[in-house]
């Protein structure tokens, strides 16, 4: 037997490091994932991508391949099953598509890599042996895929996320700029990103019935899924069914694109269940990342640092006609107190996949330039940069006035430096050497915002053996969900974390929000609280009149000890078990949705941090190696410190192969990826993660479901600007061009072999 | 063809071009080996045959026939786990999971190559018999086991403490 987990036995186990509950299931490889489930008759797909970026498909030869032995069915845009567009993400309420293009309905090419053609085969390997010998001749059109030559036709979206794109305050910033004492104004680019979960795309599609629908899809928008497939489809919503218990992880990426309805219509077509896995290199052409970027940032700022001008500008390179244009400018909004701002978004409209979510978009990237760029406005002060940013902390909100909910950046940073040791740094540059090696320590403000999605729901059942069963449709992509909501309901309940426990991952359980926004946990939480208030009421009825709770209201009664009893009074009360055998019930059962997110509302709402590094730079190989790093940060509450740690820790890692090693080349004349690999995509290895040491302020949010905040997108922001800022302490040179590559390294550092810095000192 | 996986004996028609991987996933239902590239980039379909480790991806499967092949199902299970899977647990390697099968075999195999004195990149003393085990060696030797979660601080800690502390009698092995 596992040893149990002590924490199972115990009651009140909100803020303890409990093991995660779904871990036996992991670490024995039997937790099922969306590409193991095994219908009879299941068939196996494999896609032909397009070669040109643009044009139209003038013929499919595909005798070859319908030949090959195996082979059930190819599908192509004469013969898909007709479906309707998806209706598009945030846009629309029920839309999930980040690109609301027809699947497989004309032949237009949209983009190089876009699927033209899908086999369906008894195997794997025969669909992908036959998908290789589908020949497809083009008429090709000019597309465009310079974002460099196209920058002058960038255009401003007409809002980002529903906020404005443009934000002036406090008077003409370019204007306090020109006058300003100190100045920083640069450029700073960052790359196309990929999330690359190690998990492939997949889903298993059955149709039970002609118009009844199961899918086994890996998914962090499991009810958005459901009501854009019942629009494209036209089924109603309760003839869907999608199941999605584990995710091997989704970063913004495991979601409804061209794929979704690939699966589905070829299991039509087939009239079996098919299962698609996307290759690698399908991940990469079918799923888009990050978009990449060119930002302007100006600092004006007085002799004691205090900012009367800050100006965050720029674009991105998007698909035509798509939504997401990377909120790179959010940050700037609320981080500084600035006598004046200007932020400004545009948009570089391409042929290519279209950009999606990709953990803390535009937060990340855009944190990249706005805290390098404070870095050299440090230097130029000859000022300490935790002390720059102190300076100019803000007292409310610097865009919108609003007072914020709780905000204690300052004690983070102040406990950081103190663990970090932060003060034994040299700031003046190219000081700190250990023979080839050149060290340096940098700083960088994390932020992602608050959000809470409305509408989530969550059902809560309490049976007459003292067990209690929470619903909701939520998802598991390695968050902890399943564990931290089980603590979460279970203290709410009064009841051991063994006799609680949380079901998920399946739309036939009450909807909830998707898992993006770090919302996840707040929005979970918010519905269980809400179910929990109409338990008590329902138990309290259930009691009646025989009940030493008789005549008590709900607000004069609480539930602990596994039980129903009066405030204040530890002996007034029954259990759960008492309650239901005298009602003559096995069970009582409640369903709510969360009160809406009124708190968005109300008050500026923020999750902060401040992120120290310590980076070594080889002068020969121009190498940069992160030695150390400390993550403190500031939000809200924590449920469990393991789990919570572990997504710190997560983001910082992605942040790391972000400023350093990941970048998805992209070949100008073609529109085709060039490295989509793994072998080519350089995520962080083991060797390239040091310890990394995160500490938080625990201070609950006042206005938040349980004082949370989510946490699963801060950790990637402010990395790069921090490793930057360490990487210009170690050298003094500043790389404003993201990844940070030995070549860029090398170019702004290197002199001739022996003339440099001495090697040793 | 005939293969010996887990201890158990099995015997398939197969496509001489199936590769391990998908013999163990598509065909046995061995689901616990994970597909994250099929290019020999990622690790997650890391198996044990005689003890060593290798990418199941990048195998044919008609080679291994009647060699001893290990999967995660047969180190442990959800109800008798190897310790090395509890240093998992307890030492949070691992988020959403789909890489830890992959990693936790790749230490067991690990294991082996310090006990053999097998050297690595960043091992200091090429001379001496035995390995020392240090947080870097273990790093390096599991460079090749992405995990895009970014768990790597767990498993380095998880893996370092099975290495330090080998169990009395391995659990289920
Ligand atoms: S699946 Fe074999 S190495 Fe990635
Ligand atoms: S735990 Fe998700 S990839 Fe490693």
């Amino acid at each position: 037997m596992t040893p149990a987990n002590p924490a199972m036995r115990r009651f009140g186990t909100i803020g303890q490091p409990v093991s995660r509950l779904d871990g036996p299931l992991k670490v024995a490889g039997a937790a099922r994932f969306a590409a193991e489930v095994r219908p009879e008759r299941l068939a196996y797909a494999a896609i032909v991508p397009a070669a040109v970026a643009k044009g139209h498909v003038i013929a499919i030869d595909a005798a070859d391949a319908r030949a090959t032995r195996g082979v059930i069915a190819i599908m192509t845009h004469e013969n898909a099953p007709r479906m309707g567009r998806p209706p598009r993400f945030i846009e629309d309420p029920d839309g999930t598509a980040f690109d609301s293009s027809p699947v497989m309905q004309d032949n237009r090419v949209r983009w190089n890599g876009q699927a033209v053609a899908v086999v369906i085969a008894e195997n794997q390997d025969i669909a992908e042996h036959a998908a290789s010998l589908v020949r497809v001749s083009y008429s090709p059109e000019a597309a465009k895929l310079s974002f460099q030559a196209l920058l002058l036709s960038a255009r401003r979206p007409a809002s980002i996320l529903g906020q404005p794109t443009e934000v002036n305050a406090g008077g003409d910033a370019e204007q306090a700029l020109a006058s300003a004492r100190f100045t920083v104004d640069e450029i700073y680019t960052t790359p196309r990103y990929n999330h690359n979960a190690i998990e492939l795309h997949a889903l298993t599609a059955v149709w039970e019935a002609e118009d009844r629908l199961t899918l086994h899809d890996s998914t962090q928008m499991l009810a958005l899924t459901v009501s854009t497939l019942a629009r494209v489809l036209d089924l109603p919503k309760d003839h869907i069914r999608v199941l999605s218990p584990f995710v091997g992880g989704g970063f913004g990426g495991k979601g409804f694109f061209s794929h979704t309805l690939l699966a589905i219509a070829a299991a039509k077509l087939a009239g079996r269940p098919v299962r698609l896995v996307l290759s690698r290199e399908g991940v990469f052409r079918l799923i888009g990342g990050r978009a990449n970027s060119r930002q302007r940032v100006a600092l004006g700022a007085r002799s004691d640092g205090t900012l009367t001008a800050l100006i965050h500008t720029g674009a991105t390179g998007v698909m035509t006609g798509t939504i997401f244009p990377e909120q790179f400018t959010f940050p700037a909004r609320h981080l500084y107190a600035a006598d004046s701002l200007h932020l400004d978004q545009a948009i570089v409209e391409l042929d290519i996949p279209a950009n999606i979510a990709m953990r803390a978009p535009g937060e990340s990237i855009g944190s990249f330039a706005l805290e390098s760029a404070l870095d050299e406005l440090a230097a130029k002060l000859d000022l300490d940069p935790v002390e720059l940013r102190r300076r100019n902390e803000p007292q409310k909100d610097p865009t919108d006035g609003r007072a914020f909910s709780t905000r204690n950046i300052v004690e983070a940073y102040r406990r950081g430096a103190e663990r970090f040791g932060w003060s034994n740094r040299n700031p003046a540059p190219g000081t700190q050497r250990d023979g080839e090696w050149s060290i340096g320590q940098g700083v960088a403000t994390a932020y992602y915002p608050y959000y809470r999605f409305p509408g989530s729901a969550a059902r809560i059942r309490i049976t007459a053996d003292g067990r209690a069963v929470v619903q909701a449709a939520a998802h598991e992509m390695g968050m902890g969900t399943a564990t931290v909501q089980s603590q979460h309901a279970a203290q709410l309940l009064g009841l051991p974390l063994d006799r609680v426990t949380f079901e998920y991952g399946d739309t036939a359980l009450p909807p909830s929000a998707l898992a993006g926004g770090s919302t996840q946990t707040a929005s979970i939480a918010g519905a269980v609280i809400a179910a929990h208030e109409r338990l008590v009421e329902e138990l309290l009825r259930l009691a009646g009149n025989d009940s030493p709770l008789a005549g008590a209201g709900p607000k004069e009664v609480e539930t602990r000890n596994g039980g129903l009893f009066r405030k204040g009074d530890q002996e007034i009360g029954e259990s759960y078990e008492t309650i239901l055998r005298r009602a003559g019930r096995d069970h009582a059962e409640c369903e709510a949705v969360g009160t809406p997110p009124a708190e968005m509302m109300n008050y500026s709402m923020l999750s902060l941090g401040a992120q120290f590094c310590e980076v070594r730079v080889n002068d020969i190989t121009g190498e940069v190696r992160v030695a150390r790093w400390l993550g403190s940060f500031d939000t809200g509450r924590i449920l469990n410190p393991k789990t919570a740690a572990s997504q710190f820790r997560g983001g910082i890692i992605m942040g790391i192969g972000m400023a350093l090693t990941e970048e998805t080349l992209f070949d100008e004349r073609s529109g085709r990826i060039m490295n989509p690999s793994l072998a080519e995509y350089h995520l962080p290895v083991h060797l390239d993660v040091p310890q990394i040491d995160v500490i938080w302020t625990d201070i609950p949010d006042p206005q938040s479901p349980a004082g949370v905040h989510g946490i699963g997108e801060i950790g990637i922001t402010g990395c790069a600007g921090a490793i930057a800022n360490a990487i210009y302490n170690a050298t003094g040179t500043r790389i404003r061009e993201l990844p940070i590559t030995p070549d860029k390294v090398l170019a702004f550092t290197s002199q001739p072999y022996g003339q440099s810095r001495p090697l040793s000192s | 063809m005939h293969f010996a996986i887990n201890g158990r004996s099995y015997d398939v028609e197969l496509d001489i071009r199936t590769s391990l991987l998908d013999l163990l996933r598509d065909r046995l239902g061995l689901t616990g080996t994970k597909k994250g590239c099929d290019q020999g980039a990622c690790g997650a379909c890391t198996v044990l045959v005689h003890g060593e480790r290798i990418l199941s991806c990048l195998a044919l499967a008609v080679q291994y026939q009647r060699r001893e092949i290990m999967t995660i199902e047969g180190l442990g299970t959800p109800n008798a786990l190897h310790p090395l899977q509890q240093g998992f647990i307890a030492h949070d390697g691992f988020q959403c999971g789909y890489c830890t099968p992959g990693q936790i075999l790749s230490a067991v195999g690990l294991a082996r190559e310090l006990q053999n004195g097998v050297p690595s990149a960043v091992t200091a003393n090429l001379t001496d018999d035995a390995v020392e085990v240090t947080a870097d060696e273990v790093r390096e030797r599991m460079s090749g086991n992405l995990c895009r979660c970014g768990a790597h601080n767990g498993i380095v800690e998880a893996v370092l403490e099975y290495l330090r502390e080998p169990p009395e009698t391995g659990a289920a092995r």
